[in-house]
């Protein structure tokens, strides 16, 4: 494709989400898209830094937008969170002149909002590549009944993430058929899985998952599938009755490549026995 | 005083949050509600009468963990996570003792891994909020299947302009 974008790989990329950022940089790698991780960048604050501080939140993720912007490629964020904040501060940027000013002046950068904020679901399910990832399957998920699971950070709000439909978004569904899975309609694809709950409580977030994972098992499903590292945690972690994996994850499956038997063994529902 | 309540929490999220006109569909669609002490609908109509001291004792502030689906619905669009967020930084900036200290010892420590690393380093992260939060039991074997499985590395990774992280975190008053 010939196409380069910049990179921020946020935190989970080197522990709780290892396996998404492997399989989704495999499958870029496959499908030639260039990638060049940020020369520097921070933690985007996650759910902390705005829960104690809009300041706070704002200057993390305006240090890494100013980061971006001195390269001047579009950045892909593959973390669904790490991509909520990013695209937060871009819009700021973008409507509150006064703030955008502060941020120039203090992170020494000029923002020309021409550096877009795109989360791994803009970059990979756009309808231009449909061709190359159907071209791409070497082994289509033919018989696998799939639910796709879109949480929260890469769907709301719609004037920021610019999604297709904030209450039946479409695009990871697209894609799992591309694959050659059978997509099944459901309720829940955009239900709040509890978050950052996940670490202080374990009986809501519980709560939130089995109702989630009730949905999916009424509607048929044999996995779950998210782009959210997240949602994936609080869903791998909280119940034992569906494997849960990234939508990279199932393309680089299709497409046979990368290190997947050592991926199945990083979840808590191993995923193995789909395949 | 009703009126500057009204306008702090206004200027501070940005949102119109006189518009609220009651029809609840904040709540209808909240996740967390059943945990909230006050819906969400409440919440707005509490800003709007100046019930501040009840607001920032809540547990319905730090309940709220941000989905977005009340301000995605909202006919009068006002988005009630960055309200939240206005609320909860009042409580701590004010000294007020918070409803949910679990979850203010999660955050803070939270960012203090930011501001010692750049970056987030799970296994420090967890043990300071541990410590903080005094809940020492729970999740344990969450954790240590996590470190098992390589997703709780040792090492600690750094940003590089560590000096202008600390000015960020100078600039927000943290």
């Amino acid at each position: 494709m010939g196409e380069t974008y910049s990179y921020y790989p946020g935190c989970t990329s080197h522990s709780t989400a290892v396996e998404y950022i492997e399989a989704s940089l495999a499958v870029i790698d496959a499908l030639g898209i260039g990638l060049n991780e940020l020369p520097d960048w921070c933690c985007c604050g996650a759910a902390s830094a705005h829960n104690l501080s809009t300041s706070l939140a704002l200057g993390l993720s305006a240090f890494n937008l100013a980061e971006a912007h001195k390269v001047g490629v579009d950045l892909v964020i593959p973390c669904a969170g790490c991509y909520g904040n990013l695209a937060q501060a871009d819009y700021v940027m973008r409507h509150d002149e006064k703030e955008r000013q502060r941020f120039e002046k203090e992170l020494d950068f000029k923002y020309d909002g021409q550096v877009k904020m795109l989360s791994l679901v803009d970059l990979l399910a756009r309808e231009e590549l449909r061709p190359a990832i159907r071209e791409r399957v070497k082994k289509p998920l033919t018989g696998l009944k799939v639910v796709c699971y879109y949480g929260c950070a890469i769907v709301r709000p719609a004037a920021i993430t610019g999604v297709d439909d904030s209450e039946n978004p479409q695009r990871i569904d697209k894609m799992m058929a591309d694959l050659g899975a059978e997509v099944i309609d459901w309720s829940c694809k955009v239900d709040c899985c509890g978050a950052d709950l996940g670490l202080t409580d374990a009986e809501k977030t519980t709560k939130l998952v089995n109702k989630i994972v009730d949905y999916a098992v009424a509607a048929g499903a044999d996995c779950l599938v998210t782009s959210c590292a997240l949602c994936e945690a609080n869903i791998d972690i909280r119940q034992q009755r569906l494997p849960i994996l990234f939508f990279t994850e199932m393309m680089a499956e299709a497409f046979q490549i990368g290190n997947r038997q050592r991926w199945w063994k990083k979840h808590f529902n191993n995923p193995a026995n789909l395949f | 005083m009703a009126d500057n309540f009204l306008q702090q929490v206004m200027e501070e999220s940005g949102q119109p949050v006189n518009l609220c006109y009651q029809c609840r569909k904040c709540s209808a669609g909240c996740p967390m509600v059943d945990e909230f002490d006050f819906p969400p609908n409440m919440v707005m109509r509490m800003i709007q009468l100046g019930q501040r001291d009840e607001l920032l004792k809540s547990r319905a502030i730090w309940m709220c963990v941000s989905c977005e689906t009340c301000g995605s619905r909202c006919p009068n669009e006002i988005r009630i996570a960055p309200i939240m967020d206005s609320l909860r930084a009042q409580c701590i900036n004010e000294g007020v003792t918070p409803a949910d200290p679990v979850t203010v010892a999660l955050h803070s420590s939270f960012i203090n891994s930011i501001k010692t690393f750049g970056r987030i380093h799970e296994a420090t992260m967890l043990m300071a909020y541990k410590w903080k939060s005094k809940n020492f039991t729970s999740d344990i074997d969450v954790g240590l299947k996590l470190f098992l499985k390589g997703k709780i590395p040792l090492m600690p990774k750094k940003s590089k302009n560590m000096a202008k992280i600390k000015e960020i975190f100078k600039e927000a008053g943290k």
